[in-house]
């Protein structure tokens, strides 16, 4: 297979084959999806509203179990229970606990693993200051701006250290200038940790700008039309947003895209 | 202009955070709320001794408050008995819905059947008046105090059960979600996760139960009437109605209303000190 990350030649960590979904409602989120992924991959899914990403990202955290076909984790089925160090969830909404300040909610992984208090402590500081919000420990949810308690979110998945971070529409409801400022975050914290990273997104512009590969689904029923690899120019900056290899890929991806939409109308 | 004028000379007329007007704005607000009522009450109570005196009201009909508050002097000691009676009555039936309450609401919350089941049966506890149960209970029970106990605790109990148990059900589903992709034990899951979304609707079921168990306590008493030796607030009542001594029935239901004031107020800020730190009920919003 010819993949352009750098570091995505380390084996495959995801496999989904021939993935179904069928709700109790008979609605059929997913048909037919077969994927891979390598470790240290950047991979966007990207399609309309209602097309079975967050259930593809459900599923493969383990969280929504398959209807038909079967997915690997590191060569363990999705939520069997050894890979729940390894997998961060950045749900779409903060999700974060009211009742508990930001430094409770990052421990909350860990609290629950066991982890014994004081490597809990440098850990749970570490990512904080990673997210930029060190000074913000003691504050609780209410108090934060949007973006920070999406950041809190971001940190409360990395505090584990795992391997797979999955990000589902992470930064839709932010403004432009958090959001940017967001992906570059995400994507330092990409490199520097090795991580393999699936990110749900509705922007053709977040997904070319972030990821090593951009997985274009349709909806009714929810399937993988395109499969596009970008080019590997990681470190991507400013320059890259503004530069006209960008406009051309966001271009390309757009016109995948908008098959996509064609095909829904086509479908009513 | 002006923000860099601020900044750079911190004078006299800066803004301090201990005098800007948001401060003194929520300082007066909140005199206010312990003024304002306060001072209503005492106009009421005087207006009320005036036209008694005014009027020249017999006692018998409606007595002055100054003659009130003589008898609850004079009677002090046999009204401190009856009131203990009436305290020790309501804070047992209430705990005892409490834990009762909780319990079962833990298990409806952990068990679809088990609800299923069990519910009617707290629905027609709730819905059939305590008035009306109370003589067959007093019938079968013979210990009265037993009795009061349990015609209270029935009437404080079903509040604390259906919040308890949807409560425990509220818990936000991403929330949920991970929780399981921690792979949290039930323990942890109904500790970290279930008891603390719990705890606004909890709260919200004590307030009305604290009332509650007061009325059921003081009701069961009067359907009982004056039985037992060691009576409460409610056989002062009916005893002092028998023997038209007025003025000690008011100063009886004055004690009443009191224990159901300090009731509310204990509860209330039982609630604030628990919640108040992030549940919306309870924060102050910021203007
Ligand atoms: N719990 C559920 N029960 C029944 N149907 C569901 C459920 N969850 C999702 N669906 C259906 O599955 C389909 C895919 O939903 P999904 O949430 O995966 O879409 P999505 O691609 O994430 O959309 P969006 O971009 O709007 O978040 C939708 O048609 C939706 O109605
Ligand atoms: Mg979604």
């Amino acid at each position: 297979m010819n993949d352009p990350s750098q570091n995505a030649d380390q084996g495959e960590l995801i496999a989904m084959r021939d993935v179904d979904k069928v709700f109790g409602n008979g609605t059929v989120a997913v048909r037919d999806m077969s994927l891979n992924i390598n470790q240290g991959e950047f991979v966007s899914f990207l399609g309309p509203s209602g097309c079975g990403k967050s259930t593809a990202l459900k599923m493969i955290s383990g969280l929504l179990s398959v209807s038909r076909g079967s997915i690997t984790v590191n060569g363990h089925p999705a939520g069997s229970g050894s890979d729940g160090n390894d997998i961060g969830y950045v749900f779409q909404e903060a999700t974060l606990m009211p009742w508990a300040n930001v430094y409770d909610n990052v421990y909350l992984p860990l609290k629950l693993h066991g982890v014994n208090k004081a490597e809990a402590r440098t850990r749970v500081e570490e990512v904080l200051s990673m997210v930029g919000l060190a000074n913000f420990a003691r504050s609780y949810p209410r108090e934060l701006s949007g973006g920070m308690r999406m950041r809190v979110s971001i940190a409360r998945a990395m505090v584990t250290r795992p391997k797979l971070l999955l990000m589902d529409e992470p930064f839709a409801a932010l403004d432009e200038m958090t959001r940017s400022k967001l992906n570059d975050e995400v994507l330092s914290l990409w490199e520097s940790h090795g991580l393999t990273v699936i990110f749900v997104t509705h922007s053709v512009y977040e997904s070319v700008y972030l990821s090593s590969r951009v997985v274009v689904m349709a909806a009714r029923p929810g399937r993988v039309v395109h499969d596009i690899p970008l080019p590997d120019n990681y470190p991507r900056n400013v320059d890259y947003r503004m530069s006209s290899a960008f406009t051309e890929t966001c271009k390309k991806v757009s016109s995948a895209l908008e098959g996509t939409l064609h095909n829904v109308d086509l479908n009513h | 202009m002006s923000i860099s004028i601020i900044e750079s000379s911190p004078g006299a007329d800066a803004i301090t955070p201990a005098n800007s007007p948001q401060i003194r704005r929520e300082r007066r607000e909140k005199q206010l709320r312990i003024i304002l009522p306060i001072t209503a009450i005492l106009l009421a109570v005087g207006l009320w001794e005036f036209l008694v005196w005014y009027n020249e009201v017999p006692h018998y009909l409606i007595p002055a408050p100054s003659l009130i508050a003589k008898t609850l002097v004079t009677d002090w000691s046999s009204l401190m008995q009856s009131a203990a009676f009436t305290v020790k009555l309501t804070l047992m039936s209430l705990a005892l819905a409490i834990v009762g309450g909780v319990a079962l609401g833990m298990l409806f919350a952990l068990s679809r059947p088990v609800e299923m089941s069990l519910f009617p049966f707290a629905v027609i506890l709730q819905v059939t008046p305590v008035v009306a149960i109370a003589p067959l209970i007093l019938i079968y029970v013979s210990n009265t105090f037993v009795a009061l106990l349990i015609c209270a605790w029935i009437v404080a109990f079903f509040p604390i059960l259906s919040n308890t148990a949807i409560g425990l059900r509220s818990a936000d589903h991403n929330l949920r979600d991970l929780f399981s992709l921690y792979q949290a034990t039930p323990l942890q899951r109904l500790r970290y996760l279930l008891v603390p979304s719990a705890l606004p609707y909890f709260m919200a079921a004590l307030k009305i139960a604290g009332g509650l168990a007061l009325i059921g306590a003081v009701v069961a008493e009067f359907v009982a009437g004056t039985a037992g030796q060691n009576t409460g607030l409610a056989s002062r009542i009916l005893e002092s109605s028998f023997r038209n001594e007025i003025p000690r029935m008011f100063a009886a239901l004055f004690l009443v209303s009191l224990l159901g004031i300090i009731i509310f107020l204990v509860t209330s800020w039982l609630s604030r000190a628990v919640l108040g730190h992030w549940h919306e009920s309870e924060i102050k919003r910021e203007r």
